[in-house]
């Protein structure tokens, strides 16, 4: 089956994870800004950052035909530090225009701090007045409800937001409500042990249904699993889903949200041999 | 989420014989964890760290008739509290709420 990986960090991935996803059906893949594992120490390396994010990372992925999109921010693990996130939003909106940038994220908490709450409203701002998606990251564990709470609460204070264009991302059993209570969008991440496993995003969407809902695996550099979308699959076929439902969630709710950006489509990128020489293959 | 019956496309046997080996593995490793706390080599009372304690609420959940247990879990593992931090206090998630006391 044919599925869109909505959440993945595929600089920290490698080249076979990218070819695990394309031989498991991904078309294609949205890969949001996120913290490195340390905190880095000065915009430059924002910017950095976002060229691999839209220049070579595209490449990459286009050499196993998955069309590769991409959100930029400052991660909300640096959202702390006030002077730096102030710097590096004033230097996305330069990226914006480039092909595969969607929107701002993925923004949100931390640890709910006064500061992270500021650095997101702020990120907030700049989506809306770039009309851009959003794709928000709730905090970890015992952190995301009351996080997901003050999230809501802050987008609450936008007057012009469409909660359409506002994936809420890493929900589970005790935030998922909430969500989709106040019209966001809403994600849940197949984690091995941090977030929801297969079995339970089944029960989730059992629960809840599957109206608003995509699944995404959030790989990166922890443990996580690239093909995590595709074992959710089999998850469902083994709890009796229909093939449509199954691919309600994995293809037409993440195309229902992510093509609310012009600039996302299904064709298949062409991969030439010069961009192949050019990322060293 | 009013009418949470049948909404499991599976059958009680069904569900059982999928999912029974799994599920008793996991309450085996959770047995044995208890077990590891107690056998710690300092001596120290398990009961005494915010997490066990919480896991100890939520191990009460597991026997009650909710019908959103995972739920109810998630709840006794999280900050109750409605208002931001004033600082950050370290990068990352504990697992379970401490409070100001360090319960």
């Amino acid at each position: 089956m044919e599925y869109i990986e909505p959440h993945a960090h595929m600089v920290s991935r490698t080249t076979d994870d990218y070819q695990q996803l394309a031989l498991t059906g991904c078309v294609a893949l949205a890969e949001p800004a996120f913290w490195a594992g340390w905190d880095r120490r000065s915009a430059d390396s924002f910017e950095d950052y976002f060229g691999q994010l839209t220049d070579f990372e595209p490449k990459r992925a286009a050499q196993f035909g998955i069309r590769h999109y991409t959100y930029l921010c400052l991660n909300p693990k640096e959202g702390e530090n006030r002077e730096l996130a102030r710097e590096v939003i004033k230097r996305i909106p330069k990226f914006l225009e480039r092909p595969n940038v969607i929107g701002i994220g993925e923004i949100g908490l931390n640890r709910n701090t006064r500061n992270e709450l500021e650095t997101f409203k702020d990120h907030v701002a700049l989506a809306l007045e770039y009309n851009q998606l959003i794709l928000i990251h709730t905090p970890h564990l015992e952190d995301k409800y009351k996080g997901t709470k003050l999230i809501i609460r802050a987008l609450q204070t936008f007057a012009k937001l469409d909660p359409q264009r506002v994936m809420i991302d890493h929900a589970e059993e005790h935030t998922i409500e909430m969500i989709r209570d106040n019209g966001f969008r809403c994600g849940l991440t197949l984690y091995p042990h941090t977030k929801v496993s297969m079995a339970r995003a089944v029960d989730i969407l059992e629960m809840h249904g599957t109206q608003g809902i995509y699944v995404n695996s959030a790989c990166d550099w922890g443990n996580s699993v690239p093909v995590a979308v595709p074992q959710f699959i089999l998850e469902m076929r083994r709890r009796k889903h229909s093939e449509e439902t199954i691919r309600t969630v994995v293809y037409d709710n993440p195309i229902s949200f992510l093509s609310q950006s012009p600039k996302f489509h299904l064709q298949a990128p062409q991969a030439s041999v010069s961009q192949m020489a050019e990322v060293g293959i | 989420m009013s009418n949470l019956a049948g909404s499991c496309k599976m059958d009680l046997a069904q569900t059982l014989d999928e999912y029974f080996l799994e599920n008793r593995h996991k309450l085996l490793e959770i047995a044995a964890f208890l077990d590891r706390l107690d056998r710690a080599c300092d001596g120290a009372t398990p009961e005494d760290d915010f997490r066990v304690a919480a896991m100890r609420r939520a191990i009460g959940v597991l026997l009650s008739d909710s019908k959103c247990r995972a739920r109810d879990v998630q709840l006794i593992l999280s900050d109750p509290t409605d208002e931001p931090r004033e600082r950050l206090d370290r990068k990352a998630a504990w697992g379970a709420y401490i409070n100001q006391n360090g319960h």
